[in-house]
């Protein structure tokens, strides 16, 4: 016990002792211009939406967000957000695994092709589309032979959308199933587990934390898309608005409390998707922390000496 | 018979990893696959449990050809080098999972598991994940996992590779016993020919996807089947010769040439403990400098110079040395009491560690 406690003094000791160590003075400027910078630039405006969203009242505030073509908005938004998450979640963990666990050609074109929404311009993206199957486009003239509406309608919100989110389930994944591998499927496999029965009980909550990171990411981005579905959208008030579009016009039209009680949704959103992002993280350090905790304490295995001490 | 290996040839690609290999395995019986990396071994394993399949030839089980049963409906226990423990489950749910795969009764499970655990010294872990167990005990949960289901046969991957030097040896010990009390066949691949040694009733040798030998420790330690095998288990001093005037030489050394023609070419080795020493200089044939000592516990290796600069190994007790009253620097005389002719020139010799030549007649010949 001595022991430990002289150590920690020892350690405290040669810390402040540190050849590197800046003088408190460079070390407060530093960190005051890193406040002052988020004050300015993130919380404020931040905080800013919030009072000008309420500058009017709650009632006001609640009536701007159950007007009928604002509701109208945030209906579709979750709906398209209802569509392509879960599309891009089973894309994601179909191409991560792909990648991880099997050898193929054209392996590196498919990493390549998972990060081109994120090298495109969203309004480049939202233009191939419009060029595939607007009505000048390629698909244009048969899409209407057919009655089928894309563009400057819902499906091609959606599929913008997903084109938009595309790599965020994928990104998450594929480091966490290339770095565990192989060998706990294979071992499920000689223990009689099918291939569903592996991937529910093993392949998937292995992955559960960075599928859940990479769902919020792509919630988020899917919610607060502008620049794509601004293209595809046709902006039809009360039809294919979604919100970030809904702010926008409101906006235009002179009708701030309106836009920024809109902004204020979208905002709460992006707070909640931080604080899932810093909780889930926190938690993955803190199973980091136990692990190498518990690795120290049984760095000693006494099974096998009381063992031969018995024989 | 308990598991049969006939003929089996696996291709990746354009890379042979098992070339027509053949060999059996008796029930109860504990086999070490031995090997240096790249030999094959690993892919013998892996097509036994159905995780590879062979190109060509057929596998075994209790009779049952395997060919075309899945991985599942194998009813192997495997063991991999990194364990492969479920990280999102416990110590006991580990080992449980075969069980509820297999649709076991949950009474039953749950006797089966609290079994295990007792047996494999795991009391008090049950519900720690694996990230929270030392190196030895994952090993463990590891082993009873695979055993959890009965299985007619254990396979292990390198089961030691995983562990530190000081465990290791315990580990070692720990299975042979383990194998003793359950008595399942087992068969396990290494690169560490000392443990295949310990641990194996039989050992399998393969070299570049070729099988060199099998047999005992003893077998293959002093009957070695050809060079390769020779060089592999074991330290040896292996010398080319030339025969002139009816004798091979090299240097100062002289061995018959047991009717070898003249001027042909002989590769001999013979074992540290061939070579036997003299600190009475005039006692034994040659001459050499004692260079060096290595203090390898009981047993001690000492390097020998020639005077032509020719350097042998050669291995005796603490005891012995003491006797002698041998250090590093003095001289003393030796002899070599027996060798073998690992390979002479008119069988084609083959380039150093060459796994497919084959033993000229000689071979096993002792002076």
């Amino acid at each position: 016990m001595a022991g430990i406690a002289k150590q920690k003094l020892g350690a405290g000791y040669a810390k402040s002792q540190r050849g590197t160590e800046e003088s408190p003075l460079a070390k407060w400027t530093l960190i005051t211009i890193a406040m002052l910078f988020c004050l300015v630039f993130l919380l404020l405006p931040l905080a800013n939406v919030f009072v000008q969203a309420l500058s009017k009242g709650w009632s006001v505030y609640v009536q701007s967000l159950t007007h009928p073509d604002s509701w109208a908005a945030i209906k579709l938004t979750l709906l398209v957000a209802a569509i392509a998450v879960p599309l891009n979640v089973i894309f994601g963990l179909a191409a991560s695994w792909a990648i991880a666990k099997f050898e193929f050609r054209g392996k590196a074109l498919l990493i390549t092709l998972i990060d081109l929404p994120f090298s495109v311009s969203p309004v480049v993206a939202g233009l191939m589309f419009v060029v595939l199957f607007g009505l000048q486009g390629y698909l244009g003239s048969w899409l209407q032979e057919h009655d089928i509406k894309i563009i400057f309608a819902v499906p091609g919100i959606v599929l913008a959308t997903v084109f938009i989110t595309f790599p965020f389930v994928a990104r998450e994944l594929i480091p966490i199933m290339q770095a565990t591998g192989t060998d706990q499927e294979q071992a499920a496999l000689t223990l009689g587990a099918n291939g569903w029965q592996t991937f529910w009980h093993v392949t998937l909550p292995s992955v559960k934390w960075g599928l859940v990171y990479g769902i919020i990411l792509c919630n988020a981005r899917a919610m607060g898309e502008f620049g794509a579905v601004s293209v595809v959208s046709g902006h039809i008030t009360g039809e294919t608005d979604t919100m970030p579009l809904r702010v926008e016009k409101l906006y235009n039209e002179y009708q701030g409390e309106a836009a920024f009680a809109i902004a204020s949704l979208l905002a709460l959103l992006a707070l909640v998707t931080l604080g899932i992002k810093t909780y889930l993280e926190w938690r993955q350090h803190r199973e980091y922390e136990l692990a190498q905790q518990s690795a120290a304490a049984e760095s000693s295995d006494t099974f096998l000496e009381s063992k031969s001490k018995n024989e | 018979m308990s598991i049969e290996i006939r003929n089996v040839t696996k291709q990746f690609g354009e890379v042979t990893a098992v070339n027509r290999v053949s060999f059996t395995v008796s029930d109860g019986e504990l086999v070490g696959l031995l090997g240096p990396s790249g030999g094959g071994k690993t892919t013998v394993l892996r097509m036994i449990a159905g995780l590879e399949m062979p190109t060509e030839g057929d596998i075994f089980i209790r009779g049952q050809r395997m060919n075309d049963v899945p991985v599942q409906q194998r009813n192997i226990g495997f063991v991999f080098q990194s364990y492969a423990l479920f990280k999102n489950m416990n110590v006991a749910r580990n080992i449980a999972f075969g069980l509820k795969i297999k649709k076991w009764k949950k009474a039953d499970i749950e006797a089966r598991v609290a079994e295990l655990i007792e047996l494999f010294g795991l009391t008090g872990l049950e519900k720690r994940y694996p990230h929270q167990l030392s190196g030895g005990q994952r090993q463990r949960v590891a082993i009873a996992r695979a055993l959890a289901p009965k299985p007619s046969v254990l396979l292990l991957d390198e089961p030691f590779g995983a562990v530190d030097a000081k465990i290791r040896q315990e580990l070692r010990e720990w299975l042979v016993t383990l194998h003793h009390e359950l008595n399942v066949t087992t068969i396990f691949v290494t690169h560490d020919q000392e443990e295949a040694m310990e641990v194996s009733n039989r050992i399998v040798i393969f070299s570049r996807g070729n099988l060199e030998q099998i047999g005992t420790p003893r077998e293959v330690y002093e009957q070695p089947a050809n060079e390769f095998v020779a060089r592999f288990v074991g330290v040896m001093n292996v010398l080319d010769t030339e025969v002139r005037g009816g004798i091979a030489r090299i240097h100062e050394l002289e061995f018959p040439s047991n009717g070898h023609p003249e001027g042909s070419r002989l590769r001999i080795g013979f074992r540290p403990y061939a070579v036997q020493i003299s600190n009475d200089l005039s006692l034994l044939p040659y001459r050499a400098v004692l260079r060096h000592t290595f203090f390898l516990g009981i047993m001690l290796r000492l390097e020998l110079e020639l005077p032509s600069g020719l350097i042998l190994r050669s291995r005796m007790t603490k005891e012995e040395y003491a006797q002698l009253g041998l250090e590093d620097g003095r001289e003393v005389s030796f002899q070599i009491k027996n060798y073998r002719i690992l390979a002479s020139e008119n069988a084609k010799l083959a380039p150093e560690m060459e796994s497919h030549y084959q033993p000229p007649p000689t071979i096993g010949e002792n002076i």
